[in-house]
């Protein structure tokens, strides 16, 4: 009797997801054990991020690719992986106190937020197109939730709605895409179709070019580049303000990840089809994010139009597709996540029960009232700006020297030119700081989990901003 | 035999069909719908693609494609609800606390 072959199954591969997975199952179970107050579950999930953080170090010499072909674990993925374990664990300091203070009494708050850092490694180490849908699935069914988690809320009802909706609609373009693909090339792991393309082995060339810009409008939706990026103010605005953070940075890089492995490394081969598109998406998320964060009176909403921006100046990365093009796209995930989660600190810090405080005209005055919140929050405001000696500098640095590296000149010349116009609405809330009289009494809710947020992204800014070196030498 | 190109024209029409819905109408349970119209369609590409490709890639991605449509069905109605109970309506035109 003839056997049926086995795939080759490499747990070590999977470790970091399988133990997460296992985690987030038993912050479910035991939810329905403990009383009202949940805040042990956060601690266990902590854990749990800490202990998948550290399993990812499980194969000696990299890369390891596994399950034929579809799985990956290289540096990139690492250095991810570590990425999403930090972002979500801020995330998760975030939530506690706010979550009380909100009357947020539900367990599996913490097991979505584990269930979707499931997806984002999935997400950045899968070589595969199944994976990849599955990857951002995991991802945004979670997010769904999450955004509509505060249920009596109508904000955050409406958030989740438009964020579903858009999103599903999004899933579909991105699958319509992966399926001309698969019928151009035959195969749906990433190695296969790019060698396809090279060889020329492609069975139709208007099939493939059709199933690139599906691919690049699902992609755009999930990352919230321009034009299709109507959905994040909205669900930016109405989603609790930890997830808002969370969402901003982990998510995005992890799509980011997977839209770099699909286009720099599988459509290397026909750059010049797509090139320009992304070259214009990438121009227009920065002077739409850009433009309409200026206009914005909501520090959510003018957060959101800035995170589209950031997306811009990211997808940089994705058309130099050069080495340094991949570690410049790293290192900037890195000094977004701490500059984001800051902001975000502060401005949960900043609100109370029954009044969050989000206009942007109640920060009158704190730098008199509460200097040290006012002197964190500009250097974070600094840093996603782009002013030296801070992170986001050198973020952005590394993004627009491996765009030069390959000749594009005139993209970075916008880039730059669009940092200069992201100082005005930087620099507004800061003159609102600083320069005008007080407005409303400030009642911050000084947490120490909050303030620990904050005194970490202040660290993480301050330091990534002066000695990068190291980091830099391990995301290359 | 049918050629290849039959089904994709159906598979292109479907999506059309979805994608014109999901732009056009008002109602969410209707949107919602043709989403799932547009994810069908995906569905009958991807195996009119893997017949004549003669493998499995295809199927197996349209049972993943069918798994991950359900588990946004539970979900996507979970939140139609949440937001039913706070506003009777499930009229899209409607909600509109967020505009910039």
């Amino acid at each position: 009797m003839d056997m049926i072959p086995a795939p080759e199954i490499d747990l070590v591969s999977l470790a970091p997801v399988l133990v997460l997975s296992v985690f987030a199952m038993g912050v479910l179970i035991l939810d329905l054990f403990i009383g009202k107050n949940k805040t042990i579950l956060a601690y266990i999930s902590i854990a749990g991020l800490v202990v998948s953080a550290l399993c990812s170090f499980g194969h000696a010499d990299l890369p390891v690719s596994s399950f034929n072909g579809a799985y990956v674990v290289d540096n990139f993925s690492i250095f991810f992986t570590f990425i999403f374990a930090i972002s979500s664990s801020l995330a998760i300091l975030l939530s506690i106190n706010y979550n009380e203070q909100e009357g947020i009494k539900i367990g599996e708050y913490y097991a979505l937020i584990l269930f979707c850092t499931v997806g984002m490694i999935l997400l950045c180490s899968s070589t595969d197109m199944i994976m990849i849908f599955l990857g951002i699935e995991i991802v945004s069914i979670s997010l769904y939730i999450l955004a509509g988690i505060r249920r009596t809320d109508q904000r955050s009802n409406e958030a989740a709605l438009k964020y579903f909706l858009l999103g599903a609609f999004a899933t579909g373009f991105l699958l319509y895409g992966m399926a001309m693909i698969y019928g151009a090339t035959g195969t749906t792991k990433l190695a296969g179709i790019s060698s396809t393309i090279v060889a020329g082995g492609v069975k139709s060339q208007a099939i493939l070019l059709g199933g690139i810009v599906l691919l690049l409008i699902g992609f755009g939706f999930k990352v919230a580049a321009v034009p299709f990026h109507m959905w994040a103010p909205d669900v930016y605005q109405g989603a609790p303000t930890p997830i808002t953070a969370f969402m901003a940075v982990g998510p995005k890089a992890a799509v980011l990840a997977a839209f770099y492995r699909v286009f720099a490394d599988g459509f290397h081969g026909v750059a010049a089809s797509w090139e320009m598109a992304l070259m214009v998406v990438a121009v227009l998320s920065m002077f739409i994010g850009n433009l309409g964060a200026i206009m914005q009176t909501n520090i959510k909403r003018l957060l959101a139009y800035s995170s589209i921006s950031h997306a811009g100046y990211l997808l940089i990365a994705i058309i130099a597709r050069n080495s340094l093009g991949a570690s410049s796209l790293l290192f900037y995930m890195l000094t977004y996540l701490f500059t984001t989660f800051g902001v975000f600190g502060i401005v949960i810090i900043l609100g109370r029960k029954g009044n969050e405080n989000l206009e942007m005209e109640n920060y009158s005055g704190l730098g008199y009232k509460h200097p040290l919140l006012a002197l964190s929050m500009a250097i974070f405001l600094l840093s996603l700006g782009g002013l030296p000696p801070f992170a986001g500098f050198v973020g952005k640095f590394y993004v627009f020297s491996a765009a030069l590296q390959e000749g594009y000149v005139t993209l970075v010349v916008l880039a730059v030119l669009n940092s200069a116009i992201s100082f005005y609405y930087y620099l507004k809330v800061i003159v609102y700081m600083y320069m005008t009289d007080q407005k409303v009494e400030f009642q911050p809710t000084l947490s120490p989990y909050a303030l620990l947020v904050v005194a970490i992204a202040v660290l993480g800014t301050i330091q990534l901003g002066i000695f990068p070196g190291p980091v830099i030498a391990l995301a290359q | 035999m049918v050629e290849l190109e039959y089904y994709l024209i159906l598979s292109g029409i479907l999506f059309s069909i979805g994608v014109l819905g999901v732009l056009v109408r008002r109602n969410a349970i209707v949107v919602f719908m043709c989403v799932e119209i547009m994810l069908n369609a995906v569905n009958i590409s991807l195996i009119a693609f893997d017949r004549y490709n003669n493998q499995h890639d295809g199927q197996i991605f349209s049972f993943m494609v069918m798994c991950v449509a359900a588990a946004e069905v539970s979900v996507g109605l979970a939140i139609v609800i949440s937001m039913y109970r706070n506003k009777p309506t499930i009229n899209l035109d409607e909600f509109n606390l967020m505009k910039w």
